[in-house]
C-alpha cells in the first residue's frame, strides 16, 4: 500500500472516513479547523453529512441525535470547545452511545492560546462532564496514529456502547509525514439493536435516555456501566515501551511529549544513562501494570507533560508511591526541548530531584 | 358496536403523570392523533425535553429519544440527517425551548431542517416548581418573579412565532390554543398539518401551543382555562405566521 503525505488532523478526517463514518458536526476553532475543512469537502461527496453547528453545543447534541440512531458519527474541535461539549458528553455516556470525539488540544484555561497543549488530560481522563463515566481517550503521537487511532476509537467506542477520545495536540494535528490508510478500516461492524430507527410496528418502542428519577435504578445502571469499565480496563490497554529492560530512569509521556522524549532518552544514552520511555497510548484506560512493573528496578520516574502536571498524578498512583516521580514540563503551547527532558532525566539519574 | 372513543395508537398504555386539568395531555393527545391519522407511527422517533414532558418517552409508543435541557432541535438535526426517511418531531416547553435552547431553536428553524417542533408555551417553568419563563407575561407573579414580572430589570415575554417568522428559511409557523373545544380542534389541525409537511419533506414546522400550568400558576383548572382567554392569548395572538406553501402561490 502506499503511503501519502498527510496532515495530522486530515488523516483523522480520512480515517473516519474510511471507518465507515458519514456524520460530522463542528464549530470552528484553531488548531483543527482542516478536519472541519476535509469533512466539508468530503462528505457530500459520498452522501455523508457535514454540518457546521451553531455552537459546539449543538454538534455534540446533533451527534447525539446520530448515535441514536445507531450510526458511526465524530465531532471535533480544541479545548474551549471541547469544554462545551462536556454536557452532551456527560448525556453520552448515560445513555450508552458510542460517538468519537476528537480534541485537538490548545493552552489553556480560558481562551489561552493556540498553541500545542496537553493540559486538558484532567477534563479527558477524570470525568469532564457530571456524574460518574468514563471515556476512552486514545492519545496519537504520529500522523500514522491519528489515522490508526482513529479507527480504532470507533471500533472501541460501538464495542462497549461508550464515547472514546482522541486526544491530540495542536503539533501532531499540524505536523505532515507519510501515512499509510487501507481502503476500509473497520475491523467489526456492530448490531444495534437498541437504536431508535422506528419501530416499523414491528417492536416495543426503544428509548435512549439517562434519566432515572428511582435512585435504586440509577445506582444498579451505575454499577453495570463500571463493570464495563472494568472490562475495558482488563482489555484493552495499549502503550509502547522503549528501552525500559534495563532502564535506570523511566520516563513517561504521551503524544508529541514522547517524540521530544525519545530523542532525550538517545542522548542519555549516549552519556551512559539508561534512560527508556512508557509511552501511555490509552490513556483511559492507564496503563498501571507496566508502570507497576517498572516500578521494580528503575530510580524513578520523569513525567513529561505539557501541562502543570496532570498524567503524572497517574504514574504516582500506579507505582504506589515507591519510587520518585518527578515533572518536566512546559505549558502555554510551549514545548520541553530533548536538552530539558535530558537535564530531568539526568537530575532523576543523580538524585537531585 | 361503533367505538366512538379510543386511544391513539401512538400513545402508550402508561398513566400520565401530569397535574390534574395540565394541558400537556391534550397536546400529547393531538401529536398522537396527528401520528396515527397520518400512519407514520413506525416510523416516527420523537424527542423528548427536559420540563414537565420530560417522560414523554414513556407516553409516546413511537421511538422516542430523552435529549438535555434545550437541546432537543440540535438532537433532532442528527437523527433526521442520519435517517432522511423518518419522522422526526420535538416536544419542548418555553424554558427549553426560548431560554436555555434558544440557539439550537433559532439554527434548526434558519436550516429549514425538515422536522417538526411542538412547543408548548405555560408562560412558566413547571417542572421545577413554577419560576418565570422567558414567556411568563409582564407582571406575572413567579417563584423567582415574586412582585411580578419587571420588564425593567428582567425584559419582556418572547414570542417565539413572531421572532422565527422574521427568518427567511422556515416552512410552517402557527400559534394555536387549548383552552376550549374550538381551539382544539384548530389546534389538531395545526399539528397534523406541521407534520404533513415533514412528510412531504417541506422543511422546519413549529407550532407553538399556548397551554395551562394551574399547579403552579396557583389556579383551578377552569381558571387557568380562563386565564390563558383573558391574559396569554391578547398577548400570544393565535395564528399564522408562515405558511410558505400560500407564497409560493
Ligand atoms: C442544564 C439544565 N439546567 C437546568 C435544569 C433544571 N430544569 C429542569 S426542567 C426546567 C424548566 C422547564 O421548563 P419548561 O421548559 O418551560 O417546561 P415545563 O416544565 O413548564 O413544561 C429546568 C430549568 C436542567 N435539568 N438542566
Ligand atoms: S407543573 Fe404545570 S405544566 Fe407541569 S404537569 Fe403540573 S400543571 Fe402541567
Amino acid at each position: 500500500m502506499a503511503k501519502v503525505l498527510m496532515k495530522g488532523n486530515e488523516a483523522i478526517a480520512e480515517a473516519a472516513i474510511r471507518s465507515g463514518c458519514r456524520h460530522y458536526f463542528g464549530y470552528p476553532i484553531t488548531p483543527q479547523t482542516e478536519i472541519a475543512a476535509y469533512m466539508a469537502k468530503r462528505m457530500p461527496k459520498i452522501g455523508g453529512t457535514f454540518l457546521q453547528a451553531e455552537s459546539e453545543i449543538s454538534a455534540i447534541n446533533m451527534v447525539y441525535g446520530v448515535s441514536s440512531a445507531g450510526c458511526r458519527v465524530m465531532t471535533s474541535s480544541s479545548s474551549p470547545g471541547v469544554s462545551l461539549k462536556q454536557e452532551g458528553i456527560s448525556y453520552l455516556a448515560g445513555c450508552d452511545l458510542p460517538a468519537l470525539i476528537v480534541n485537538v488540544q490548545r493552552g489553556g484555561p480560558g481562551l489561552g492560546g493556540i498553541q500545542p497543549s496537553q493540559s486538558d488530560y484532567f477534563q479527558a481522563t477524570k470525568g469532564g462532564g457530571h456524574g460518574d463515566y468514563r471515556l476512552i481517550v486514545l492519545a496519537p503521537a504520529s500522523v500514522q496514529e491519528m489515522a490508526d487511532l482513529t479507527a480504532k476509537a470507533f471500533d472501541l467506542a460501538d464495542k462497549y456502547r461508550m464515547p472514546a477520545m482522541l486526544l491530540a495536540d495542536g503539533t501532531i494535528g499540524q505536523m505532515m509525514e507519510p501515512v499509510e490508510l487501507p481502503e476500509d478500516m473497520r475491523t467489526t461492524v456492530y448490531e444495534k439493536p437498541w437504536a431508535v430507527t422506528g419501530t416499523e410496528n414491528k417492536r416495543e418502542h426503544n428509548i435512549v435516555n439517562s434519566l432515572y428519577l428511582v435512585p435504586e435504578q440509577l445506582e444498579k445502571k451505575n454499577i453495570e456501566r463500571y463493570e464495563k469499565y472494568k472490562t475495558v480496563e482488563k482489555n484493552e490497554v495499549m502503550y509502547e515501551e522503549y528501552m525500559t529492560d534495563d532502564a535506570d530512569v523511566c520516563v513517561v509521556a504521551f503524544g508529541i511529549a514522547a517524540r521530544v522524549s525519545k530523542n532525550a532518552i538517545t542522548a542519555a544514552r549516549a552519556k551512559g544513562i539508561k534512560a527508556g520511555l512508557i509511552r501511555p497510548i490509552t490513556l483511559w484506560p492507564f496503563p498501571k501494570d507496566v508502570i507497576a512493573r517498572t516500578a521494580e528496578h528503575v530510580k524513578g520516574f520523569v513525567s513529561v507533560e505539557l501541562s502543570m502536571g496532570q498524567m503524572i498524578e497517574d504514574i504516582r498512583l500506579a507505582e504506589g508511591c515507591k519510587k520518585p516521580v518527578t515533572l518536566c514540563s512546559r505549558v502555554g503551547g510551549m514545548i520541553p526541548s530533548p536538552e530539558e527532558v535530558l537535564k530531568a532525566i539526568e537530575d532523576m539519574e543523580g538524585g537531585a530531584f | 358496536m361503533a367505538v366512538v372513543f379510543s386511544k391513539p395508537k401512538a400513545l402508550t398504555d402508561a398513566p400520565l403523570h401530569y397535574c390534574p386539568g395540565c394541558t400537556h395531555g391534550i397536546i400529547h393527545r393531538l401529536v398522537a392523533e396527528a401520528i396515527d391519522d397520518l400512519g407514520i407511527l413506525g416510523r416516527t422517533v420523537g424527542v423528548a425535553p427536559v420540563g414537565c414532558a420530560v417522560m414523554a418517552y414513556d407516553y409516546f409508543s413511537c421511538d422516542m429519544v430523552e435529549a438535555a435541557h434545550g437541546r432537543a432541535p440540535a438532537v433532532a438535526t442528527g437523527l433526521k440527517r442520519a435517517m432522511p426517511d423518518r419522522i422526526i418531531f420535538t416536544y419542548q416547553g418555553d424554558g427549553d425551548l426560548a431560554s436555555i435552547g434558544m440557539a439550537e431553536t433559532v439554527h434548526a428553524a434558519t436550516r429549514n431542517e425538515n422536522i417538526t417542533v411542538i412547543f408548548v408555551n405555560n408562560a412558566i417553568y413547571g417542572m421545577t416548581g413554577g419560576q418565570m419563563a422567558p414567556t411568563s407575561l409582564p407582571g406575572q407573579v413567579t417563584q423567582t418573579s415574586p412582585y411580578g414580572r419587571d420588564v425593567k430589570t428582567v425584559g419582556y415575554p418572547i414570542k417565539v412565532c413572531e421572532l422565527l417568522s422574521a427568518l427567511d428559511a422556515p416552512y410552517y409557523i402557527e400559534r394555536v390554543a387549548v383552552n376550549n373545544v374550538k381551539h382544539v380542534m384548530a389546534a389538531k389541525k395545526a399539528i397534523k398539518r406541521a407534520f404533513e409537511n415533514q412528510v412531504e419533506g417541506r422543511g422546519f414546522s413549529l407550532i407553538e401551543v399556548v397551554s395551562s400550568c394551574p399547579t403552579n400558576w396557583g389556579m383551578t383548572p377552569q381558571k387557568a382555562l380562563d386565564w390563558v382567554e383573558s391574559d396569554m392569548i391578547p398577548y400570544y395572538p393565535l395564528g399564522v405566521y408562515r405558511d410558505k406553501s400560500k407564497e409560493a402561490e
